[in-house]
């Protein structure tokens, strides 16, 4: 299993495009991935789920990933919040 | 048979059956199943019912970027993701092989649920995203319940029958086989009006509650001339009117092939016609009306329908592809013009008690720089594809439009350092749409390389009228003598300082205007592509000389009334 903690970085938050993007991203992976804020946990595989965490610009989330390809997949979803998200 | 009265919106007339558009709504049956070869057939069928919704949105999108309308194409991979999403379908199957519902019921209930969560919240986006859930839902249960969704596909010759028509119907609908519209609200600027133009729809909005008398499958004629809607009409009112069809039918095919004459008085004065597009697509259209270039270019599109600010790359792409279709010829972008009644979901705007008087267009972008330099930024970089000029919209003084300049110029040496290419000369000109521009276009004019005279809010802003105020909007009036005096004197201050003055509102497409306009000094015109062969053809029928002639008497007139009455009977001529 593997944990990282990250900040939205989009200033609007992450809305319905980038949420759709991310999805599409996990999906790629046989491993579950999880995203927490707070004491919510939902997983990367339900628009529904992570638009319902209304996360905003610079909330503090955490990423969960677990399975066999969960380096692979820990590095796209690194990749996601660290550079894409800033300019979807 | 009933006759209802409406606005014409769009000229043209439509003889088919109606299609009334009203939200559908599933209602819960209460059936409980009773095996499990029942609670099997009930995951199968809300299965099934998801495919078929991705698959239909699936064809959305592809027509949409067939058609080049790309943003509008992103907004439908939200729907698809929503439809298909996992927890959804998790909760649906539960409630179908645990709680015994159908598939009808356990959809509503989720959907329900889902929508609860999103319209409680705070956030204004997240909040809004409870429609993008409920429209996700309502494709499900269409197709569930099949015998309600009386008709994916919109057959020939439909006249669509809807309380008003917003942006985002005309993105999910299929409308190339729709010929009419009729809608109980809008005026003739409203969504539905300027879609049914662009796409030479007929179109009477504004017809009020009466229009609920028409039901599915009425034989209706829309005439978009005069704004009136027959329904279920006699044999010889469908003969009269097919035949008033056939001869709008010829003037038009005549007034198509004007498309390769150029716009010249009698006596010899050149005139240029434009058309205002808000996109490439629009252009490459619009050349096929004869369009000398576009005298507009909204770039609001490229911001709504989305859910966050388009990059400058994306725009730099979006202007480099209207550039490119346009052939080399003129192309002039206005920089965004939101607030007032456009809104963008991921900009919270705030509620004001005049947004028409509020934060809106130059004043958004002078406040917030990060915006307008890279939309600035965009332009620039796009300039080196074609002959792009810049126009800043609302000015009201010469600090806005030298802050706006400034602007510019810090955009333009910023590539200039990065040594990325663009057009130095690039012309810069602005709106003139509020009165005070208009009553100071001598200052103005030494400052700009054209004007564009934006006649629905100059009229609004000059007469204090919301024309989409039901009570008021029959005081909106371009032929209003102080409006016409307010034309008159950016035209003649734009000619005297040799600047372009050019009009983009719906006056400049207005034929009963053209003789006024012409007398007026008016040189350049710019308006939906559709009405560009009427405005010719009325241009080449006249000369400068009757044109001053009937401009002088109009502004010896007094009422408005006089005046609209005069310029149709010498427009007749």
């Amino acid at each position: 299993m593997i944990t990282k903690d990250y900040l939205i970085a989009a200033a609007e938050g992450l809305h319905a495009r980038p949420a759709t993007n991310l999805i599409r991203l996990a999906k790629k992976y046989k491993s579950t991935a999880s995203l927490s804020k707070g004491d919510k946990t939902v997983k990367l595989n339900s628009m529904l789920n992570i638009l319902s965490l209304a996360l905003k610009g610079g909330d503090a989330i955490t990423i969960i990933v677990e399975g066999e390809d969960e380096a692979e997949a820990a590095a796209a979803i690194d990749i996601f919040f660290t550079e894409e998200l800033k300019n979807l | 048979m009933a006759i209802i009265k409406g606005i014409g919106a769009s000229p043209g007339i439509a003889i088919g059956r109606a299609l009334v558009i009203k939200k559908q709504v599933a209602e819960v049956t209460g059936a409980a199943l009773r095996d499990e070869d029942e609670i099997q057939s009930e995951i199968a069928k809300f299965k099934k019912a998801v495919q078929s919704s991705v698959d239909e949105v699936e064809v959305i999108k592809h027509n949409l970027l067939a058609a080049g309308d790309e943003s509008a194409a992103e907004i439908l991979e939200t729907q698809i993701e929503l439809l298909q999403d996992e927890q959804i379908k998790d909760d649906v199957i539960e409630k179908i092989a645990a709680e015994k519902k159908n598939a009808n019921d356990a959809v509503i209930e989720v959907i329900d649920g889902a929508v609860e969560i999103f319209s409680t919240m705070k956030d204004e986006y997240f909040s809004a995203r409870a429609a993008d859930v409920q429209d996700a839902g309502d494709r499900i249960l269409k197709h569930i319940n099949k015998s309600f969704s009386s008709k994916q596909i919109i057959p020939e010759n439909t006249i669509i029958i809807a309380k008003d028509i917003a942006p985002t119907d005309t993105v999910t609908m299929d409308i190339t086989r729709v010929c009419g519209f009729a809608t109980q609200a809008g005026g003739k600027t409203s969504h539905a009006a300027i879609i049914a133009r662009a796409k030479d729809i007929a179109a009477v909005v504004g017809c009020g509650s009466e229009l609920t008398v028409i039901q599915n499958d009425d034989i209706v004629i829309v005439d978009g001339l005069d704004g009136t809607i027959i329904v279920n009409p006699s044999a010889g009112e469908v003969a009269t009117y097919t035949q008033k069809k056939k001869e709008l039918a010829e003037k038009a095919a005549l007034l198509k092939k004007l498309k390769n004459v150029k716009a010249i008085t009698r006596d010899e004065v050149a005139i240029n016609l434009f058309a205002n597009i808000a996109n490439a697509a629009d252009m490459e259209d619009s050349l096929n009306y004869g369009a000398e270039g576009s005298g507009l270019l909204r770039t609001e599109l490229l911001f709504m329908g989305r859910d966050a600010l388009p990059t400058e790359d994306e725009q730099f792409e979006f202007y480099k592809n209207v550039a490119l279709k346009a052939n080399g010829k003129p192309v002039i972008v206005r920089t965004l013009d939101i607030g007032g009644d456009k809104h963008l979901p991921y900009f919270n705007l705030p509620a004001e008690q005049n947004p028409f008087l509020g934060y809106r267009a130059i004043r958004i972008c002078l406040d917030r720089k990060d915006i307008f330099a890279a939309q600035l930024k965009a332009i620039l970089r796009a300039s080196v594809f074609g002959d792009l000029a810049i126009m800043f919209p609302m000015i009201s003084n010469v600090q806005e439009l030298r802050q706006a300049k400034q602007a510019l110029e810090e955009a333009k040496q910023e590539l200039s350092t990065q040594q990325v290419a663009f057009n130095t000369n690039i012309q810069v000109g602005i709106m003139i749409e509020i009165p005070s521009a208009a009553v100071t276009a001598d200052i103005l004019a030494k400052e700009v390389d054209f004007f564009s005279i934006g006649t629905n809010d100059l009229c609004q802003y000059t007469l204090a009228v919301d024309r989409m105020s039901e009570q008021v909007k029959h005081l909106y009036d371009p032929f209003n003598p102080g409006v016409l005096r307010l034309i008159q004197n950016v035209i003649d201050q734009g000619n005297k300082h040799k600047i372009h003055t050019g009009m983009c509102g719906e006056m400049a497409g207005d034929t009963g205007a053209t003789l006024l306009l012409l007398g007026m000094g008016l040189t350049d015109f710019s308006m939906s592509a559709s009405a560009i062969p009427y405005v010719k053809n009325i241009i080449n029928n006249a000369s400068m000389a009757t044109a001053r002639q009937i401009c002088a008497d109009v502004m010896a007139m007094s009422s408005s009334q006089d005046i609209i009455n005069y310029l149709q009977q010498v427009t007749k001529q």
